[in-house]
């Protein structure tokens, strides 16, 4: 079959060519290399999310090990990671507005959305920064306990990813300011997308584990 | 400016690591004095350092393995002499030499021979068996390539600059923390293995999603060959235990390198979270290694058995019950940590019951010799060696997995017999018999079966010499990593262990002479039509050694074993499938990225373990703008003419009509 064949025959590309039989599944031979390249970012996505579960368990083993020092209900400043929870979770929204722009090919709306969504993403790291900096400021860095070690790594640690995917996003508007809508390009954009929404949801969940029960502690 | 770096830290003082770092050096030297003046670079760049071809990244993880075996195997040697002259005498290394020498030991065959070995054949065989062109991401390939390899150099460079870990081949805390092992030991084995592991995760990634998402038009699950199956749960497992170890290995980093408390002593640390997060991966890994060369053994048995594989779904089955068992049983690596006997009870039944999948593959390979026509060559005598060698050691598991056993023989010579027997009979032997298999599919030529023959009868005896002392030593009391001893009962044990090597040495240098020989005679060796076993799955399909893009045009998979009835149907009716429509083939552009990749991640990795930090900011900069400049290629791929694919496949052609022509054996 050729490539003509099958995009006639999936104008979506989701793989799906009636009677349940897809391409990669058997039938059809090797699937589109859109599918090809979404399914490899999704198993790394998986990946990474194992690696944070690590920290998540170190973290419950060690919350409440502070050593006599301060625990969370005396240093997290609930205002403050609720602003950020905001920040982040509106810069997913912008991120998906970035998606339509590249749907409707509307480069202007574009750059609009992706440079918002680094201002919400950068000021979620600012913010955090300043969290980190305060509690350092007042002895309870992370070398201060093993609860603080934890602490620090698991949310350093997505702290890092956001980081990274700033980085990505303007290396990202630098390509499609580059190359314009280029197959190669969208396929890159998808991945970027799905990563910055799992960073999220990573951040839900430690939003939960970590400041919410540990206010309450 | 150099960090903690300084011509203190060469150990001139210590003559054995300098004349083997210097006669390593030398010989490496030579090797690229002799490249860049026969001119042989520019070749090398193309053809081999910037492919993204998998087969030719096959050939170099595999390569890369046998060197590492043998530094391995080096240490290894080292460990049995000393041991057979430390007895009530210091013996020859020091102690504080002799750790390190165990510890590279485990690090090494692990990380550095095992992996590359198992990772390496899955990259040659896979995309053939499914019957595509390439694996999913090809530059991602030769990434993680490069990544392993920079692993292995920076783990060979703390022979001559600075130090290796004294701490085992898993860097228990607190001993692994800076108060006890201030050194850069152990920063040496944290960042080469975290950056290799890097490498394996990617491939990982890349196998799931190649072997899910990229096989043969009418491939369904249920007709892949077991190769591909075992090499899909054991990619499987990467994808879900080497983050683990990835969040291990950096806990353990902050720990060392900014004063964090997670294993320490103090402030609410708690070292015993190292060993269950570790081995939460080292269990997985276990089968990570083992369950592709169950493959291997599936694939060859069949084969020189001329047999279908007895049990296909059942094999699948056991694969994927281990696959998912693998993950329940990492408390059985320390029973006597005082988790309790509930706990304990819990994983030794687990432990016991994983043996179960296992067994139904050995009957399964059982039944597949029962009734067929066996022919004795080299590969299928390394797996009748395994499955002797590989139930005693599966045995001698079981019997470790009770738990008032497991307190009596924790830690002792009996451990190390146990898991070097299920190490090397299993891991070992299955990579052996793949290579010996799969070498013509790579190269074009056979290996020479004799020396083939030799190598394993005098690795196998050597086994047994070797091991079957130390599990009768340690049942009387030896542990492990003892530098010297002073028990007579021991001594003898010892002492045969000790000559059991020289025969292992024998098998070593038996399968060098092996390739050497073969090497040399490959006029005679020569596989002229690309299926020289009479082989039964897809890579048999394609000449030897494959175009570039395995297949003129992606075969049509019916049934289990694709080829073999292929080929059936042209005995059959004494003639090849009609021509093909040749059309012309995209294939991905070769790419340094991988090369420079690794080159500054080798960079960083020094930067690191030296805390030049200036350095370590050049090292990320530099392997960012690979990125940037990869992401920024236009043109990702070439195309070969229809005319060139004519000329390659009907070469192939015609050397199977001769072959097909006088075909004299059973006919459908």
């Amino acid at each position: 079959m050729t490539a003509i064949d099958v995009r006639e025959r999936d104008p979506y590309h989701l793989g799906h060519r009636g009677h349940g039989h897809a391409p990669g599944h058997g039938d059809g031979g090797p699937a589109p290399i859109r599918i090809v390249v979404g399914y490899g970012f999704w198993i790394f996505l998986l990946s990474d999310i194992v690696m944070f579960s690590a920290f998540f368990a170190a973290y419950a083993v060690l919350a409440g090990k502070t050593a006599g020092g301060p625990s969370g209900a005396e240093l997290f400043d609930l205002r403050n990671v609720a602003i950020e929870t905001a920040a982040l979770l509106l810069s997913s929204f912008t991120c998906g507005l970035a998606s339509l722009a590249v749907t409707a090919r509307r480069s202007s709306w574009f750059y609009v959305a992706m440079a918002l969504t680094f201002v919400l993403g950068a000021s979620f790291i600012l913010l955090e920064l300043r969290e980190f900096a305060h509690m350092i400021a007042r002895d309870a860095g992370p070398t201060r306990s093993a609860f603080l070690s934890a602490f620090f790594t698991l949310v350093g640690c997505h702290g890092l990813h956001v980081t990274a995917g700033l980085l990505w996003l303007l290396t990202m508007m630098a390509q499609i300011f580059a190359k314009g809508f280029r197959d190669d390009i969208l396929r890159r954009f998808m991945c970027f997308s799905l990563f910055w929404h799992a960073l999220d949801i990573i951040w839900v969940a430690l939003f939960t584990v970590v400041y919410l029960l540990g206010a309450s502690r | 400016m150099l960090g903690k770096l300084s011509w203190d830290v060469i150990p001139f003082d210590q003559p054995l690591p300098m004349i083997a770092s210097a006669v390593v050096a030398l010989a490496i030297l030579g090797v690229l004095a002799w490249v860049f003046l026969a001119g042989h670079f520019p070749y090398l760049w193309r053809e081999w350092i910037t492919s993204v071809d998998h087969k030719r990244i096959g050939v170099m993880y595999t390569l890369l393995a046998l060197l590492m075996l043998l530094r391995g195997f080096s240490d290894a040697v080292m460990m049995r002499s000393q041991q057979a002259l430390a007895f009530q005498a210091p013996g020859y290394l020091p102690p504080d030499h002799f750790n390190q020498v165990f510890s590279a030991h485990g690090t090494i065959m692990i990380f550095f021979g095992a992996m590359p070995f198992v990772i390496g054949l899955m990259n040659l065989v896979v995309p053939l068996q499914l019957g595509v062109r390439d694996v999913a991401f090809p530059t991602l390939n030769s990434v993680s390539f490069w990544l392993t390899a920079t692993g292995a150099l920076l783990v060979n460079i703390s022979l001559v600059i600075g130090e290796f870990a004294r701490t085992g081949w898993l860097p228990y805390p607190p001993l692994s923390e800076t108060a006890y092992s201030p050194g850069v030991g152990v920063d040496y084995y944290l960042w080469a293995v975290q950056i290799a592991g890097v490498g394996t995760l990617l491939t990982g990634i890349n196998f799931v999603t190649t072997i899910l998402k990229m096989r043969a038009p009418g491939m369904s699950y249920l007709s892949m060959s077991m190769f591909c199956w075992t090499s899909l749960a054991a990619s499987l497992l990467i994808v879900a235990a080497f983050p683990i170890l990835t969040a291990t290995l950096a806990m353990l980093t902050l720990d060392r390198y900014f004063g964090f408390h997670f294993f320490t002593n103090e402030a609410g640390g708690n070292m015993l979270m190292f060993v269950n997060l570790i081995w939460a991966w080292g269990h997985p890994e276990v089968y990570i290694l083992v369950l592709p060369a169950f493959g291997i053994f599936s694939e060859v048995i069949s084969t020189f058995s001329s047999k279908p594989l007895f049990g296909y779904r059942s094999m699948v089955a056991a694969t994927l019950f281990i696959c998912i068992v693998s993950f329940m049983v990492w408390l059985h690596h320390f029973f006597t940590m005082g988790a309790g006997a509930d706990v304990n009870a819990a994983f030794g039944i687990a432990t016991s019951i994983i043996a179960v999948g296992t067994g139904v593959k050995i009957y399964n390979w059982m039944f597949t010799m029962y009734g067929g026509r066996i022919r004795f060559a080299t590969p299928m005598l390394w797996s009748l060696g395994f499955m002797v060698t590989f139930v005693i050691g599966g045995m001698t598991g079981v019997l470790l997995a009770v738990p008032p056993a497991d307190f009596l023989l924790h830690n002792s010579l009996f451990l190390v017999a146990h898991f070097h027997n299920v190490i090397i009979g299993g891991v070992l032997f299955g990579a052996f018999a793949g290579y010996t298999y799969w070498f013509p599919k790579a190269f074009g030529f056979r290996l020479h079966e004799g020396w083939g023959k030799l190598a394993f009868w005098l690795t196998l005896i050597g086994f047994y010499a070797t091991f079957v002392p130390l599990y009768t030593v340690g049942l009387l009391g030896m542990t492990r990593r003892m530098q010297h001893f002073d028990v007579p009962a021991w001594y003898p044990w010892v002492l045969v262990a000790g000559a059991g090597m020289l025969i292992t040495t024998a098998g070593v240098v038996a399968q060098i002479i092996q390739l050497v020989v073969s090497i040399r005679q490959r006029a005679a060796l020569r596989d002229v039509t690309g299926d020289p076993w009479d082989g039964r799955s897809l890579e048999w399909a394609t000449p030897s050694p494959p175009p570039v893009f395995n297949f003129a045009a992606l075969p049509h998979v019916e049934g289990e074993e694709p080829y073999w009835s292929i080929k059936q149907r042209a005995r059959e009716q004494n003639r090849l499938r009609d021509e093909p429509e040749y059309e012309p083939i995209e294939m991905p552009r070769n790419s340094p990225t991988g090369f420079i990749c690794a080159f500054f991640a080798t960079v960083m990795g020094f930067a690191l373990i030296w805390h030049i930090w200036w350095m370590v900011a050049l090292g990320a900069l530099g392997a960012f703008a690979t990125f940037v400049v990869f992401a920024w290629r236009d043109i990702p791929e070439y195309v070969i003419p229809a005319a060139e694919v004519a000329r390659i496949d009907r070469a192939n052609r015609s050397a199977r009509r001769e072959a097909l022509a006088t075909y004299t054996g059973p006919r459908p």
